[in-house]
């Protein structure tokens, strides 16, 4: 079977601006530095990490939002990472992102209506008002908005009602592949059960893959069919979902799940751990050698010395360390 | 200013129908509204309430930083003394002096223009009267009970050059640099990564131990709110609906709401892949209560009644309240 | 049922314009200002009218005479007789027009270069902002002057010349909201449902600058009529029989002690209208700027 998306050593790398009037040395930032994964069509990639570590930049450079430094993308058999500006927004209908603050991410002045039907009038220019309103207002009804709000403005909606406005105009064009960056981090609790709910329902209805980004493997955990641990940049750890909470086996993932909070008081007050010390390093410097030993409470000599490669250690279950 | 003794059965904080309201454009903006507790001394009291609640308000009315088109009204009581109405300056005494505060963004409390060991420093000389010498020798105490590395010679740098979780350290050091009795935390962790508040929440806990000193701790977080604290207080649209020890809230809980919460929170330790457990429709309008329950319009369980009349809080065992009409029924 | 009945019918929303109206007619000082401001307009563009004489008409009988209502001069005479009613007026048509001329040129200069050089980014950026910071240093005031010295008094030269200073400001203004917006997670939406750059411009950029550009021009407007003012004090305004609010003020002030009332009146004028200018774009910054939401 084809993979519908796949992508291969894709690296992002921006340009920071050094310091010194003379001869300024500019830096080199990896925000995503040599990632590989696939997509299989219908499956949900759970994406994890703590803030910093690129999954955004991922995201942004798998749409072409930000330009890529190397590697390549493949959706659906086709190669995007050098395809013009031009080629590359005829692509889009196939690949939407839902954005992490839901009322940041629509246009203030514009109403429901205008907000789903833009990718409507770029797409699919030949459709008449009646037939862009009666889309418009199918698809709110499928993601949970009353239809008769169609003129209302994003400020007059709720924040989790600003996210389902969001996922219509992601899902209006009907696409193959969504993007999800951390679409429900910024809701609350009982919201974000709405949403994950109304994202699982949809994937099944129209057969989406889905990319889902998320700084808290517990909300993963709901939705993905596989999970990527990713840190400054790499990706640390990659398997299926039951595999990876059963069976963690990089110490970052391992430091990851027991952090998680459990709401029992029971539990959570009997658990054993020590949380991770310090903090993500800057990625501007990144630790030689493996970029987690600073804080890897296993780390050695050898971690310093040298940066652990991508190993499979069973099938399908990627793991970045010297001792996994 | 009169002194009353503390006596062993008074208890540290005690808030009776505190309702704090916003004058608006748009009309008055009900954000607490009529709210009775009480913390004891060496409890930590974990409260919390979906975004837009009236958490903060209600800690920012204890402390009476409300904003200026504000009002409060009812009665706090700290260690026997009334703080609604006292004058500015009496406030300043206790605030940063008795009672400690710390917050969401670190910056609002730090002075990023000024050194860690001027702004530390100057709390102490304030509150305490102490010469700065034994000022910075207490504050790099204080720095070095919350684990900042080197403390020593960090004291003396800016605020901005400290990492997200340090600065989240300097001002909860800050905020005991006085030794409160009672400590203010207003979603001290929601800003910071999962492994970074692991390490917050484990200090917090850990500096309770030594200090004993009371908490408040809001967060929406009910993992943490189980980790860290003694007592429970669930809010919706600016009042009270369950409070209860944190072991039998969670065991046993009653209200709706509460209930709704506690099932739609993804968790780690159960089976996943299944649907979650979510509450339907969105949080009420503050301008706009009803006249009835505010959780009505998402509640399941609803009955008539719940349409028209407030539901009272009432104890249904011994400090477990929960305000709802189903509770009521024979 | 009570969701099929409200299907129904479709709610109108309410735009952020609508609600910065409705909190505008709530802030009384901006909603006196806009009356103010309103009958002051009325008057200056109905004065021909209003009043039996000409603005440049001379009454030898009556040299600075005081205000009367006998000899219809209602706001005396000046110093070579003619009705000062109808110059405060002729005055205010004057410097309202500056203002709301020059306000124009710089707003259309001020927005095309801000956008351009905000949107683009990079070096063009760079080399245009650094053109108007190089503008910024020259002693502007001095420059008019020379101006007007050389090519003598022209009512268009003061246009573009105040025009000219103001579009800075506009410029540096919209370029810094051009950034603000071109990073907001909307107009990234916008580029990943694949719109193009010319439409995210025009449908999402620029409907969200006018709000600053509104209150910008309402505060600018006031400054041109100022300038102006200050330009005719010095002499260097409007040509004689011509007049302005600056022109009769400076007129005015030369026998202040013997005929106050050719001073008072149209510095009264001058100061209503800047104050009413201000308070508006107080009002409409307070309305626009949805803080409390
Ligand atoms: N346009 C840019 N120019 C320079 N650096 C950037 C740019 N965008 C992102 N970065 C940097 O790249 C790194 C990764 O950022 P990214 O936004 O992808 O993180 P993230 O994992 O999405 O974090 P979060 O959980 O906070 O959203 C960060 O250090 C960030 O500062
Ligand atoms: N100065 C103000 N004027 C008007 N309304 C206000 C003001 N300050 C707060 N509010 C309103 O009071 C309500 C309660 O706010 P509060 O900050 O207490 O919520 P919260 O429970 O702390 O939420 P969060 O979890 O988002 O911090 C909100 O609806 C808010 O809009
Ligand atoms: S390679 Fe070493 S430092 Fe890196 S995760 Fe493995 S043990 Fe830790
Ligand atoms: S009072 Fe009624 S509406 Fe409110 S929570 Fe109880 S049952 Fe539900
Ligand atoms: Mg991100
Ligand atoms: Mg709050």
């Amino acid at each position: 079977m084809t993979k519908l998306l796949r992508v291969d050593d894709l690296k992002v790398h921006f340009r920071i601006p050094g310091e010194g009037l003379l001869r300024p040395r500019h830096k080199t930032l990896r925000a995503v530095d040599g990632i590989s994964f696939d997509l299989d069509a219908g499956e949900t990639l759970g994406i994890v990490g703590e803030s910093g570590c690129g999954k955004s930049t991922l995201a942004r450079g798998i749409l072409g939002l930000v330009p890529v430094t190397s590697g390549s993308i493949w959706l659906a058999g086709e190669e995007l990472a050098h395809l013009s500006a031009r080629a590359l927004r005829k692509r889009r209908q196939h690949m939407q992102i839902v954005f992490q603050d839901p009322l940041a991410s629509l246009d203030p002045r514009m109403t429901v209506s205008e907000i789903i039907a833009e990718p409507l009038q770029v797409f699919e220019p030949s459709l008449d008002k009646k037939e862009r309103k009666h889309k418009v207002q199918g698809i709110m009804e499928r993601v949970g908005l009353l239809p008769n709000q169609i003129n209302r403005y994003p400020h007059e909606f709720s924040g989790g009602q600003c996210q389902r406005i969001g996922i219509a105009r992601a899902l209006v064009l009907k696409p193959k592949l969504l993007i999800c960056d951390e679409p429900v981090s910024a809701l609350d609790v009982s919201i974000q059960a709405q949403i994950i709910n109304l994202l699982m329902d949809i994937q099944e209805d129209m057969q989406l893959s889905m990319l889902f980004i998320a700084h808290d493997l517990s909300v993963v955990k709901q939705i993905s069919h596989r999970v990527m641990v990713m840190y400054l940049g790499k990706m640390v750890e990659a398997t299926t979902r039951d595999e990876l909470y059963r069976d963690p086996r990089h110490p970052y993932t391992r430091a990851l799940i027991d952090a998680i909070p459990i709401p029992d008081p029971t539990i959570e007050r009997n658990k054993k751990f020590e949380p991770l010390q310090g903090d993500l390093p800057s990625p501007l410097d990144p630790p030689s050698g493996c970029s987690f030993r600073t804080r890897c409470p296993m780390a050695a000599d050898s971690c310093a010395a040298e940066a652990p490669t991508q190993r499979e250690i069973s099938e399908g279950h990627w793991v970045s360390c010297h001792f996994a | 200013m009169p002194w009353i003794p503390k006596t062993a059965d008074m208890p540290l904080l005690e808030v009776n129908n505190l309702r704090t309201s916003f004058h608006t454009n748009d009309g008055e903006v009900y954000a607490v509204n009529d709210l009775s507790f009480s913390v004891e001394k060496g409890e930590t009291l974990g409260v919390v309430g979906e975004s837009g609640s009236g958490k903060s308000q209600l800690v920012l009315s204890i402390i009476n930083l409300l904003a200026s088109n504000g009002q409060l009204q009812g009665s706090i009581r700290f260690q026997g003394q009334e703080l609604v109405g006292m004058k500015p300056k009496e406030i300043n005494r206790i605030r940063g002096n008795r009672i400690g505060m710390i917050f969401q963004d670190p910056m609002t409390c730090l002075n990023g223009y000024l050194t860690v060991a001027r702004q530390m420093t100057e709390v102490l000389m304030h509150h305490q009267g102490l010469d700065y010498a034994s000022a910075k020798k207490c504050s790099i105490e204080m720095l070095d009970a919350v684990h900042i590395p080197d403390a020593k010679n960090r004291i003396d740098r800016y605020p901005h050059e400290f990492s997200g979780g340090m600065r989240q350290r300097v001002m909860i050091a800050m905020a005991l640099l006085c030794q409160p009795d009672l400590l203010i935390a207003d979603e001290p962790s929601t800003a910071l990564d999962v492994t970074v508040q692991a390490q917050i929440i484990q200090l917090m806990n850990e500096l309770q131990q030594e200090f004993g000193m009371s908490i408040i701790m809001i967060t929406h977080d009910l993992g943490v709110i189980a980790g860290i604290s003694d007592n429970v207080m669930v809010m919706y649209g600016g009042r009270i609906c369950e409070q209860a020890p944190v072991f039998e809230l969670f065991d046993n809980p009653r209200h709706p709401y509460t209930l709704g919460l506690l099932q739609s929170v993804p968790r780690l330790d159960t089976a996943g892949s299944a649907k979650l457990h979510s509450i339907p429709g969105n949080p009420p309008n503050l301008l706009r209560l009803p006249p009835g329950c505010a959780f009505v319009d998402r509640c399941q369980k609803g009955i008539p009644v719940c349409d028209q009349k407030q539901p009272r809080l009432r104890e249904i065992s011994p400090e477990h309240r929960v305000a709802c009409h189903l509770e009521e029924l024979p | 049922m009570n969701q099929t009945l409200a299907a129904s019918t479709e709610i109108r929303g309410r735009s952020l314009w609508q609600d910065a109206w409705q909190r505008l007619l709530r802030n009384k000082a901006a909603l006196t200002a806009v009356v103010v401001l309103a009958i002051i307009s009325l008057l200056v563009v109905a004065a021909p009218w209003l009043s039996p004489y000409e603005f440049d008409e001379i009454d030898w009988d009556l040299i600075s005479t005081a205000p009367s209502l006998e000899n219809g001069h209602i706001f005396g005479t000046d110093s070579v007789g003619r009705d000062l009613f109808v110059r405060t007026l002729y005055g205010g048509r004057m410097s309202l027009m500056v203002g709301i001329i020059a306000t124009l040129v710089s707003l259309i200069i001020g927005i095309a270069w801000g956008a351009t050089a905000g949107y683009i980014g990079g070096r063009v950026d760079n080399i245009m902002m650094r053109i108007v910071d190089i503008l910024y240093a020259m002693p502007f005031m001095f420059f008019v002057i020379l101006l007007m010295v050389f090519f003598g008094r022209n009512i268009y030269l003061i246009f573009i010349a105040i025009g000219a200073i103001n579009w800075l400001d506009m410029a540096r203004i919209v370029r810094g909201q051009t950034l603000t917006l071109k990073n907001k997670e909307f107009v990234e939406a916008a580029t990943a449902c694949g719109v193009s750059t010319p439409r995210i411009i025009l449908r999402h950029i620029v409907p969200n600058l006018l709000g600053i550009v509104v209150v910008y021009v309402t505060l600018t407007i006031p400054q041109v009529i100022l300038v102006e003012s200050f330009l005719s004090f010095l002499g260097l305004g409007v040509q004689e029989p011509n007049t302005s609010w600056g022109a009769l003020v400076n007129e005015g002030a030369q026998d202040m002690e013997s005929a106050p009332w050719a001073l008072l009146f149209p510095a009264g004028f001058l100061a209503a209208t800047l104050f009413c200018f201000n308070f508006i774009g107080d009002g409409l910054r307070d309305a626009l700027d949805p803080k409390d939401r």
